[in-house]
């Protein structure tokens, strides 16, 4: 009955995922002497990084020298509003020099400053300009460089051996749809060959999941088709647990038109580089929606925000740079009270700022993504933008320094935006290119010394591969079962329409119903035609995924009673101090239902608590946590570390 | 609001396979792959189509249409006659797998052998200075999305699939150039390891490989026409044809830059003690598959319907229909199980 043939492998290390953290992971794991295979759900080198525009976050200080890993770990706090796991913030304010150093060494090419380090640009959130960038195609430079990376390798490899793949090995246009136990230990991961339809069997005593985001639950996303969910899905069966689920990050600026490039986004250097947001009126509108947080840090008038681009010392930045989740909801009031355009959207403009050939220079992606894509100049009119769901903050829940995935699990490891923590409730830009680097690198690091730890080889079971091909062929033995295309658009209008940017309970309880029907439906769904690259089939694989993370999503928007980041209830409008104690714990019940748990956040160590300031600290711990602050921070604030509570950070954080 | 209109798909794998006909809404505003997506969505939802960010950065949905390579969500469907036929075929020069995809493995072969990036010895990870207007020139061919049109383009492995093995196509000759253009590159024979090793000289500058690039790199002008020239340049500059007359070609090739055929760039130091020169790969010898204890394998990998596969002939009907057989069936035994 269930006839295959399934091709078997053996490894030391499976990364699942060919991103910017499954890339950096993989090198590290075969630098570290293991058999390294990269499973890539498309072709070598398209993955979902390359969208990346604005750059990669590190604190190098090439632009302004004040810059260093306390100020970016302190930005990436604010920005994740103090939810985020203090040690994975840490480690990435501290690793992300090094990481995009390193990149260097592999070729990449970074645009320069005037004495030949590499360049550094403003970005919402962050105090310093402090992305590294090429143009406005970062993400580009860094997939390529890390693909490059890989083909050294092979190429050292085949020096020494005869044979490019003998220590690394790319398996492209592959999806992964299970992985394989013995008793807690990964021992394994089954997947099919895209393109022939073919099973594969890699057997390997580690794992690491880097499969990226779920957008693709949503009805308008910047996300592609490989975004569905699979890691988080995959750690969830095999015992891992995921947090922060209801955290998704809808960036504020796609484009709304025309309808066939809705969703895609718009780069935020576009406002770091002087563009502003104007409602149909023409009004300068986000001077309007700078929430009290962040009031010292932005204007309050246009002209102090011109002068910023400028003089960013003594001027205070403009408000079209406030937090992504800031500028969204913002965006989405105008819209809903009648300001927008006719496509649901607002204008986003540089044409009136600067002048063409500037415009062309610094921005030629945009230039040619909106001439070609859209037909619009942006030169010389206006863009239209709206909110696009972007990225998921939330994931597998992982051990910071080690980057292995919590729960029941061992030998799994997560990094990138499956992994969830490092941003809290809210990514800063240019944060995602660096936590893959930083992350990426950890997990392959640390996969490698488990795997050297184990006394013998976890084993796959055989009724584990054999129910895992059951379940890969059964929507081919339903032809006449329902269409998958049609699963997929009614599970994004649950998503989009009711567990979107604004969420209410009354939708969040409908939602959960809706997805249990969809549950239902998913089971019977059927995929025409063979094996053979057949899309249809699988997207029916993926839509189990899908599922499973969309119900977290909900399950856990609907227990979080307040609003925070990535994370809006109408009815619970304010953030709430006890809530930032929790983070929701997402995992499988025997059942295969979502069972969802409160547990206390890590409390920050004392030095890196005391680099913020009371007054700030007061908008977000509740009264217990500043009098415990007050008691380490000692009668006059002695107790700080040298050079950074000083003048320079006064300055900046005005 | 949609207007119908006619599209005609190729569909079909290795074995063949022919173009069909649709017809397909189509509404304002959208590109070709939008109506792919629509095929698939409505009508045929087994269509292959490769696709990833529909905005151009990725280069998945590499097609020809209407004859032209083109990337399927470059191309607006406001380009076309409102009753122009759109007639979508995959890319000619790699092997089709099924229906629009096809096998572009020729270029990741191609990719391996062009050598990588040979880092500055003695310069430290933080410590690479190069000015912008240097690091420019390569940052044009760094734009490739790798979406393989030019490749695919090119006439001197179109139809020429003899020619595929000697020649890399202007994919990977603007790798070269940007290798060789790179400010800090260790490596100074990346002109002369184009001409001899990835065929640079079967290139006639048509510049067909510049007119289909989707990210408008000039790849004749900017790469291919530098690289020839410099290598002509070499050839016959009189000290460089001296030096080859004086020096046995073991000396010039031991000369500082020049690693003749080896690619390797470097030795990447490891993390660990096993990459730092310990035995590979690991502290396990070999391992074969795992038996069970009868000393069968887990997983039968002998267990598909029909023995051996397809028929090399083309037929899918299997066993052959007995006038085709030309041989004689061995007498079946008497079934004495009943």
């Amino acid at each position: 009955m269930t006839t295959a043939r399934i091709e078997r492998h053996h490894y030391d290390v499976v990364v699942i995922g060919a991103g910017g953290a499954g890339l950096r992971a993989a090198i590290e794991a075969r630098l570290a002497g293991k058999r390294t295979a990269i499973i890539s759900k498309s072709l070598f080198g398209k993955a979902h990084t390359v969208m990346a525009e604005g750059g990669a976050a590190a604190a190098m200080g090439n632009v302004n020298s004040r810059d260093n890993w306390m100020v970016h770990f302190r930005d990436t706090m604010r920005g994740g509003k103090f939810l985020n796991n203090f040690r994975m913030a840490e480690l990435h304010a501290k690793e992300a020099p090094e990481r995009i150093w390193e990149l260097e060494t592999y070729g990449a090419l970074f645009d320069r400053t005037k004495d030949g380090k590499i360049s550094q640009r403003n970005f919402g959130g962050h105090e310093y300009p402090r992305l590294a960038h090429v143009g406005d195609r970062t993400g580009l430079e860094l997939i390529r460089t890390l693909q490059q990376k890989i083909v050294s390798l092979q190429q050292e490899d085949f020096a020494e051996t005869g044979n490019y793949d003998s220590r690394i090995r790319v398996f492209s246009e592959t999806t992964i749809t299970e992985l394989l136990l013995d008793g807690n230990k990964v021992a394994g991961a089954f997947g099919y060959y895209r393109e022939s339809g073919e099973f594969l069997l890699l057997e390997a005593p580690a794992v690491i999941l880097a499969t990226g985001g779920v957008g693709r639950s949503y009805k308008v996303t910047s996300n592609s088709w490989e975004y569905t969910g699979d890691g988080h899905a995959l750690a969830l069966r095999a015992g891992a647990t995921l947090i922060n689920m209801e955290f998704l990050q809808f960036h504020p600026t796609g484009m709304v038109w025309p309808p066939s490039v809705k969703g895609i986004l718009v780069t935020e250097s576009v406002r770091g580089d002087g563009g502003v947001l104007r409602n149909s009126d023409g009004k300068r509108f986000m001077f309007d929606y700078v929430p009290d947080v962040f009031r010292k840090q932005y204007a309050d008038t246009e002209e102090e925000a011109d002068r910023w681009y400028n003089d960013p010392d003594n001027n205070r930045r403009p408000p079209e740079l406030l937090p992504r989740d800031e500028v969204a909801r913002a965006i989405n009031s105008e819209v809903k009270a009648g300001r927008g355009t006719k496509a649901g959207g607002v204008l986003l403009d540089v044409s009136t700022r600067m002048p063409a050939e500037t415009i062309t220079k610094r921005l030629p992606s945009m230039y040619h993504q909106f001439k070609e894509l859209a037909d619009v100049d942006i030169t010389k009119e206006p863009m239209e933008v709206g909110p696009t769901c972007h990225y998921v903050m939330g994931g597998v829940e992982v051990e910071p320094d080690s980057a292995a995935a919590m729960g029941t699990v061992e030998g799994l490891f997560a990094a990138g935006e499956v992994s969830g923590g490092m941003h809290g409730s809210n990514r800063l830009g240019g944060n995602s290119l660096s936590d893959l680097l930083v992350f990426g690198k950890r997990a392959g690091e640390h996969a490698a010394a488990y795997t050297d730890s184990l006394a013998k080889r976890p084993k796959v079971a055989t009724s584990d591969v054999e129910s895992a091909v059951v379940t890969a062929l059964a929507p081919l033995e339903r032809q006449g079962g329902e269409n998958p295309y049609t699963l997929q658009q009614d599970l994004q209008a649950v998503m989009g329409d009711l567990v979107g940017i604004i969420r209410r309970a009354g939708e969040l309880t409908d939602a959960l119903k809706r997805i249990q029907e969809l549950k239902l439906r998913v089971a019977q769904v059927g995929a025409a035609g063979g094996r053979r690259y057949n899309p249809g089939w699988h997207l029916a694989l993926d839509l189990r995924n899908m599922l499973i993370v969309s119900e977290c999503t909900a399950k856990a928007a609907l227990e979080r009673e307040e609003s925070r980041g990535g994370h809006t209830r109408e009815d619970f409008p304010a953030m709430n101090p006890d809530w930032r104690l929790v983070n929701l714990v997402c995992s499988l019940d025997n059942s295969g239902d979502v069972h969802l748990e409160r547990k206390p956040l890590p409390r920050m160590r004392d030095e890196l608590i005391q680099l913020f300031e009371r007054t700030e600290l007061s908008k977000y711990l509740t009264e217990d946590e500043l009098t415990q602050f007050d008691a380490i921070e000692g009668p006059k604030g002695d107790a700080r570390v040298p050079g950074v509570r000083t003048d320079p950070s006064k300055t900046e954080a005005k | 609001m949609g207007t119908k209109r006619h599209f005609r798909v190729w569909r079909g794998d290795s074995a063949g396979g022919d173009i069909e006909d649709f017809d397909v809404e189509v509404n304002e505003g959208e590109v070709v792959l939008d109506i792919i997506h629509r095929l698939q969505a409505t009508q045929t939802p087994d269509l292959a189509c490769r696709w990833n960010c529909k905005a151009g950065k990725c280069g998945s949905c590499s097609m020809e249409i209407n004859g032209k390579p083109r990337l399927g969500c470059m191309t607006r469907m406001s380009t076309f006659e409102e009753d122009e036929t759109v007639t979508i075929t995959p890319l000619r020069t790699f092997p089709v797998i099924r229906d629009l995809v096809t096998d572009v493995s020729f270029n990741y072969e191609k990719a391996r052998e062009t050598p990588a990036f040979a880092p500055p010895p003695g310069v430290a990870p933080g410590d690479y200075r190069m000015q912008q207007v240097d690091v420019e020139r390569s940052q044009e061919f760094r734009k490739c999305i790798e979406c393989f049109l030019c490749q695919n383009t090119c006439h001197v492995v179109r139809d020429h699939e003899e020619n595929k093995a000697a020649f890399s196509g202007p994919r990977y000759f603007i790798r070269a150039a940007e290798l060789d253009m790179h400010p800090l590159d260790d490596r100074e024979d990346r002109k002369e390891y184009a001409q001899a090793n990835q065929g640079m000289g079967y290139c006639n500058i048509t510049k067909c490989c510049t007119e289909v690039c989707p990210e408008h790199i000039k790849i004749t002008d900017n790469a291919i026409i530098p690289m020839k020239e410099r290598v002509v340049d070499r050839r016959y500059d009189p000290l460089v044809w001296l030096g080859r007359k004086i020096f046995r070609r073991d000396e010039l090739d031991g000369s500082n830059g020049s690693r003749g055929e080896n690619m390797a760039p470097s030795t990447s130091v490891g993390v660990t003690d096993l990459a730092q020169g310990g035995a590979f790969p690991t502290h396990r010898g070999p391992e074969g598959p795992e038996v069970r204890e009868d000393g069968k394998m887990d997983v039968t990998e002998v267990t598909l319907p029909t023995q051996g596969g397809p028929s090399p002939f083309g037929d899918q009907q299997f066993p052959l229909p007995s006038d085709r057989v030309s041989y004689q069936q061995p007498a079946q035994p008497p079934d004495n199980d009943h």
